[in-house]
């Protein structure tokens, strides 16, 4: 079978995790299918990404131009194109990101190729290539097959496919030539906007009560501003509570929002979308109180209690008082 | 300033129990309430604002059956023009691009300057019908969208990308814009206002009034296919604290204490 290609995500002259979750993505997916796997790096001046890639990678293929400096997937779709006919792998990767959203739906209709989005998992039987993702915000599973191709496009969810311990290549670095077309202005790169910074940072609390669409009416905040203090915690959120503007953006955990690493988060009437989970990292520890027992948020939890919040936020709050005063 | 949005209804499942139908390859849905994509809503709601602050119309399109009609009036009494529905059982398990060529196939003979779906559905989220769209309508694009500004035959918009960072991009129209939630607050829709956009124009159209084939779409005009729909089976990590309110949240207080956390 012909190569898997890994289109590297990088911004700010920094790589994304992703893209080391791409590459072990494809190094798993190349040893099944016995084929090999290399790193399409698009940009300018990426010499040091390039650098740092074939230290991990045996293969890294650059294209560095002027127009490539931000992303405007327009100028990536030519660049990769040209690519895909230059090197014709059997898979190219992505990731299910800002980047993957804007990018890889418009490359799959351009070259009319099968493409499955936000990948879980993903196996060749010979050349037909399955992939597994999640529907329903993670309640089901669905296996997607796609229609035999001699081409196929998938983009993986982040922190799917965990990036290997420590890689270790003497890769090479080729360079490739594309032409891009002269900017026709119809999409344009204008600037960076940078969250603003408010009162509190939660991304450096030890303790995050974080709350979610189970609180249907605003004046419900109170209950939980307050059971955040008792306890010695700031109060965070998941997405649907900022878009009613019930707090300020930077309290939203989240791969849109902030990445955290408390000591304790306190999930409160979240589900356990998996855009959520992806801002809470590793090692504390995680309770989460839904009323639903199949809710997501219990397969990553330590602790749960399957009841209503507001039933259970009181009674909490005092056997929390009471074990403290005892000691 | 015309913009059509482009609808699905979808069921609500954040709080069900869902179970998968014996063919294996779908939920057993029948008993579940159904709704509007929450992406789907903002589209909305921010095509409707826009049309009241520069004047033409808003067109929705949704693909469906009869049941549709629905989440559409819903769209109408919002303050939408006018309302399409495609049906037809060659429709039936298209992937994204089928759905996308649909939907193209219907637009393209409309005028339009901008084209808004959700950012994706919240059944599959696969986030991909709106720029197969573009790509189909040969227009631009830009996906995850919170804001929008209309210059001319221009349009300023900001993407949401990772880690709270945003970014500008500027397009010429006529564009698809994917629509992000929290865009904008959505308007509240009463049951009178509904019964009053009943007098606004839903059509119904198949596939031979768009002048498309069963084959190019459905299963044959699709790339890829649900083979297998399954409820994982991930282990519980959680330990679940059972018992009365009280006893699980002593159960709780007690980890949390002997854990050095409270
Ligand atoms: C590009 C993109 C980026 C995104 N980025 C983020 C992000 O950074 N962060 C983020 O959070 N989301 C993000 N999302 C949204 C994400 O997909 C989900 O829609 C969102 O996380 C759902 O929030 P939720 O769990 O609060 O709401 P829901 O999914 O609606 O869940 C509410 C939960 O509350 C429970 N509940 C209801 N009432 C009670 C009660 N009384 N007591 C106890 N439990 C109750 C329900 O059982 C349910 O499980 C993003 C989406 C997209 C498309």
């Amino acid at each position: 079978m012909n190569e898997i290609l890994v289109l590297a995500e990088h911004r700010g002259g920094t790589l994304g995790d992703i893209t080391w979750e791409l590459i072990a993505c494809g190094n798993t997916l190349a040893e099944q299918a016995g084929c090999s796997v290399a790193v399409a790096l698009l940009g300018r001046d990426v010499g040091q990404l390039a650098e740092q890639l074939a230290a991990a990678v045996g293969d890294v293929v650059v294209v560095d131009n002027d127009r490539l400096e931000h992303f405007v997937s327009d100028t990536y779709q030519q660049a990769l194109v040209q690519l895909i006919a230059q090197r014709a792998p059997a898979l190219i990767l992505m990731g299910h990101t800002a980047c993957g959203l804007e990018l890889a739906p418009a490359v799959a209709t351009s070259l009319a190729i099968p493409l499955v989005t936000d990948c879980i998992g993903l196996t060749f039987e010979g050349d037909a290539l399955t992939a597994t993702r999640q529907l329903y915000g993670g309640k089901v599973s669905a296996d997607v097959l796609c229609k035999p191709s001699d081409r196929y496009l998938a983009t993986i969810r982040g922190g799917a496919f965990p990036a290997d311990e420590s890689p270790a290549a003497a890769g090479t670095i080729s360079t490739a030539e594309v032409t891009i077309e002269e900017d026709d202005g119809l999409k344009r790169f204008i600037e960076y906007l940078e969250c603003e910074a408010g009162e509190v940072d939660i991304t450096q609390s030890d303790v995050i009560v974080a709350v979610g669409r189970g609180i249907k009416e605003q004046k419900d905040m109170a209950i939980v501003e307050e059971f955040a203090s008792s306890i010695g915690g700031v109060l965070a959120c998941s997405r649907p509570i900022i878009d009613k503007k019930w707090l300020p953006k930077d309290r939203q955990v989240g791969s849109s929002g902030k990445t955290v690493r408390p000591k304790l988060y306190i999930a409160l009437g979240i589900s356990g979308s998996f855009q959520h989970l992806a801002g809470i990292k590793s090692g504390g520890t995680i309770v989460a109180i839904n009323k639903d027992p199949n809710a997501p948020f219990f397969t990553v939890a330590d602790y749960g209690i399957v009841a209503d919040l507001f039933k259970v936020l009181p009674v909490l709050k005092t056997k929390i008082e009471e074990l403290k005063q005892g000691s | 300033m015309d913009i059509i949005v482009c609808v699905k209804r979808v069921p609500e499942t954040t709080e069900a129990d869902i179970s998968v139908d014996p063919q294996g390859t779908g939920i057993l849905d029948s008993n579940l309430p159904f709704v509007i994509n929450e992406w789907d809503n903002y589209a909305v709601e921010e095509a409707v604002r826009l049309v009241e602050q520069l004047g033409g119309s808003v067109t929705v399109v949704s693909i469906g059956p009869e049941q549709c009609d629905e989440v559409l009036r819903r769209c109408l009494a919002m303050g939408a023009d006018k309302a399409i529905r495609l049906t037809d059982d060659a429709l039936a398990d298209s992937d994204a691009r089928a759905t996308a060529r649909a939907l193209g196939q219907i637009i393209k003979d409309l005028p339009f300057d901008l084209v808004f779906t959700g950012v994706q559905a919240a059944d599959d989220g696969q986030a991909q019908v709106g720029v197969m769209l573009a790509g189909m309508l040969a227009v631009p694009h830009a996906t995850v969208v919170t804001e929008i500004a209309v210059d001319g035959d221009t349009v300023r918009v900001v993407r949401e990308l990772e880690g709270g960072l945003g970014e500008r991009l500027e397009l010429k129209l006529p564009a698809v814009l994917t629509i992000q939630t929290g865009i904008n607050e959505p308007r509240y829709v009463s049951i009178m206002g509904i019964r009053k956009a009943m007098k606004k124009e839903l059509a119904v159209a198949n596939l031979s009034e768009i002048n498309l084939a069963g084959d190019q779409v459905g299963p044959a005009g699709s790339l890829t296919s649900v083979t297998r729909m399954f409820i994982p089976t991930v282990e519980q990590k959680a330990e679940i604290l059972t018992g009365s309110v009280d006893e699980s949240c002593a159960a709780l207080a007690d980890r949390l204490k002997k854990g050095g956390l409270v």
